[in-house]
């Protein structure tokens, strides 16, 4: 029987039998899982704060403008070949910052790759956080230090690791919420639906933040879905949405904080839309003017995450300028540190490349390790300049292919 | 080693050790690692009430509960994820994938993160995981069934790709696997389920540790090498082969990754002669690098190529038609006798 075939009253009639389900209506309620109708607010709406909000809205602050002056200074390392490449969360800074402040220090970020921001915001060494898109190592900080996955360039795959981490948590008995960030074109992905399923059957402590920037690279929002919403897509699992304006810091972080607070309490996963928007090209190396026009981006620039929670401190008297001066000079020592320490060549070892392959290197990386030491070696030998390289002085100039083919040849010869 | 055969195992005889099947020590395997260890967790798909479709988790949630076998939703691509953040957690998940066939969903997780996860993070994340994939043919399977996926894996750098070929090394091997702290992909010889052999599980045989590669039977005039569901299509036609007056030497390689470079050489340095033997597809096939490797370590040594007998260059075929794809004992002779006995100038050997 088809739910086309099911017309009222037949089944009362007798005239077929009951299915032996009661009904197809759904087995739990979706009311309570619907997002809001419209994108949750804070700033302008006059909400009264207490001394601890005050303060949280000042962090926050602080946050956006390092952030937008990370942002700015990172693309501009770029330019100067100092970045192979850089995907600036410019205009996107107050979902960057509030995920990183709705965390406590044992809980975990899953951030996309273009989340640096976010990962810098919860504390990791802002170069350690670019070693990968500078190239010296694909994940500069130590993830079980700073309770970082590495940032994920393949879409929304860091998802189920979120759960399976958060699950393992909770079955170990602590207390730890993992929050995994995804883009609106993440959400098209495999790996986000089955993210957001295993999270809901396991129940697990995850928060799924989706910054809807409008674009997948050049694919606008309507070419990626045919949903009501984003936060709509969680329904269907059985997981809350929310819907929020991603460019209102305080409103982000009560979101998420609320969600935290949700499956720390073992209320399981939410999933949050946050409506904003990539004020820059995808990349450096992307062309945003064929896909858009300056007068699709002016409305964003006036709903600016920065200027928006700047003007609402000023307002209500908890920003003075001098404050904000401060503020701005300690982005800019950041901003110059960051371009100095940048400025230097990174220590590489060639060696790095079969360290950590396996636990223990095999027998043939072990052949291919000496041979790029007996390379590099030779290479030294004729520069002296570069003699005094790790991998000349480790270097053995063993070569076990040639010792194979000396061992036939004198097995032959006996 | 016994072939395979379908009948099932029957109960100890009192006074003895009972024939063991490969699925039985499998779930043994399972079930001693887990008591040992309690960051041991199962999971997949049927692995629960169902105790998967070859009886391989058989009575482990009920001995362990849900939370350590669990019966997860219907989507590869999540368990291993999902496995993944475990394993970043300090967890040692063990994965099933159903079938062969089955695993292709979780290959972005397995190559984009669990294989390269300890790489990327310096160390700081290893993947304790293992991932249980029944594979290959000649149990009658219908379309997507059968497949000899192992290549996919071993061009895969990060991973240990190992496969029993006997109910000993079943046990051995898995226990080895789900020790290691780095990802192993552990392919279970399908026919080879029901394969039986008198072993005690409850004082199991030491076992050659993982990346060494042992000789079955030892042989002088070629070595045939094999692995998992081939090794025992080798034994049989060595068997065959000494009506011919051919002595040849079986290698059962176990490990695929990492490669026993210095066992194959050596046993091939010995006859001077070699046939691979597998099902998977021959064209950059596992038999391809392993016949250059060793025409890189033994040219001196050999007396004719290396060849290779293989699955047809070929979609796995349907049920009825497996016989002519899978590599027999005549094909495997065929190619011994095409070795190049007339040009031979060692000892030992037919003419």
């Amino acid at each position: 029987m088809t739910v086309l075939e099911q017309t009222p009253g037949r089944d009362e009639s007798g005239a077929r039998p009951t299915p032996p389900t009661a009904g197809w209506r759904p087995r739990t309620d979706p009311a309570p899982l619907l997002p809001d109708e419209t994108p949750f607010r804070l700033l302008g709406t006059g909400a009264r704060l207490d001394k601890r909000r005050k303060e949280l809205w000042r962090e926050l602050y602080r946050g956006l403008v390092h952030g937008r002056r990370y942002n700015r200074q990172a693309t501009a390392l770029t330019r100067q070949g100092r970045l192979a490449v850089y995907p600036s969360s410019t205009g996107q800074e107050a979902c960057e910052v509030a995920a990183a402040l709705a965390l406590a220090e044992q809980d975990w970020l899953f951030p996309s790759y273009r989340d640096t921001l976010a990962v810098v915001a919860r504390g990791v060494d802002p170069v350690e956080a670019l070693t990968l898109l500078r190239g010296d190592w694909h994940t500069g900080y130590d993830p079980r230090a700073v309770r970082v996955a590495p940032l994920s360039t393949p879409l929304a795959t860091q998802l189920p690791h979120a759960v399976g981490l958060a699950h393992a948590a909770r079955l170990r008995g602590d207390d730890v919420v993992a929050l995994a960030m995804v883009g609106d074109g993440g959400t098209s992905e495999g790996d986000f639906h089955e993210a957001l399923n295993f999270a809901a059957v396991w129940r697990a402590p995850v928060v799924f933040l989706v910054q809807n920037n409008g674009f997948a690279i050049s694919v606008p929002l309507a070419k990626q879905t045919a949903a009501p919403s984003l936060a709509h897509k969680a329904v269907g699992y059985g997981v809350p949405g929310r819907l929020v304006d991603g460019n209102d810091a305080p409103a982000v972080h009560q979101v998420l904080g609320e969600a935290v607070a949700h499956a720390r309490a073992g209320g399981g996963p939410t999933l949050v839309e946050a409506l904003t928007y990539r004020v820059e090209a995808h990349t450096n190396a992307d062309d945003a003017t064929r896909y858009r026009t300056d007068e699709d981006v002016a409305p964003w620039l006036g709903h600016d995450p920065v200027a928006l929670l700047e003007a609402e401190l000023r307002n209500r008297r908890l920003l003075t300028d001098r404050e904000a001066d401060a503020i701005a000079e300690e982005a800019e020592a950041m901003a110059a540190d960051l371009r100095g320490r940048m400025n230097t060549d990174p220590a590489l070892d060639p060696e790095d490349l079969f360290a950590h392959v396996y636990a223990e290197p095999t027998t043939h990386l072990r052949e291919q390790a000496a041979m790029l030491r007996g390379e590099l070696a030779a290479d030294a030998a004729d520069d002296p300049d570069r003699a005094d390289t790790p991998a000349r002085r480790r270097a053995t100039g063993r070569d076990d292919h040639a010792d194979d083919h000396r061992q036939n040849h004198q097995e032959r010869a006996a | 080693m016994t072939t395979a055969t379908s009948t099932p195992a029957r109960p100890a005889p009192p006074g003895g050790p009972a024939p063991t099947t490969m699925a039985q020590a499998i779930n043994r395997a399972l079930r001693d690692a887990m008591a040992a260890d309690d960051t041991v967790h199962v999971l997949g798909e049927d692995v629960g009430a169902l105790g998967g479709v070859f009886r391989v988790t058989d009575g482990l949630t009920a001995e362990f509960g849900e939370e350590r076998c669990t019966d997860t939703p219907l989507a590869e691509a999540g368990i291993l994820g999902t496995a993944a953040g475990m394993a970043m957690y300090g967890l040692r998940p063990v994965v099933e994938m159903q079938f062969d066939a089955f695993a292709y969903p979780a290959f972005e997780q397995l190559v984009s993160h669990v294989a390269r996860m300890r790489n990327r993070t310096r160390g700081s994340l290893p993947m304790p995981l293992t991932i249980r994939v029944p594979y290959g043919g000649g149990i009658g399977g219908v379309e997507h069934h059968s497949d000899s996926s192992e290549v996919y894996y071993m061009a895969t750098p990060g991973l240990h790709v190992v496969t029993p070929a006997t109910v000993a090394d079943a046990y051995g091997m898995l226990r080895s696997a789900i020790a290691s702290d780095d990802p192993v992909l552990f392919l279970e010889p399908k026919r080879l389920y029901w394969s039986k052999e008198t072993i005690d599980l409850s004082s199991p045989p030491a076992c050659e540790p993982l990346g060494r590669a042992v000789v079955r039977r030892a042989g002088t005039s070629a070595t045939l090498i094999s692995y998992g569901p081939s090794v025992s299509v080798c034994l049989e036609a060595a068997e065959a082969a000494r009506e011919e007056g051919w002595e040849l030497e079986v290698l059962d390689l176990r490990t695929l990754v990492p490669f026993d470079d210095e066992t194959a050489a050596a046993a091939v340095r010995r006859t001077g002669r070699a046939v691979v033997v597998h099902e998977a597809s021959g064209f950059a096939g596992p038999g391809a690098e392993i016949a250059a490797r060793l025409t890189e370590r033994c040219f001196h040594h050999l007396q004719a190529p290396v060849l290779r007998v293989t699955g047809f260059d070929i979609p796995y075929p349907p049920p009825m038609l497996e016989k002519h794809h899978l590599p027999g004992v005549d094909r495997v002779l065929d190619a011994v006798a095409r070795l190049q006995w007339e040009s031979d100038h060692t000892e030992g050997g037919a003419a």
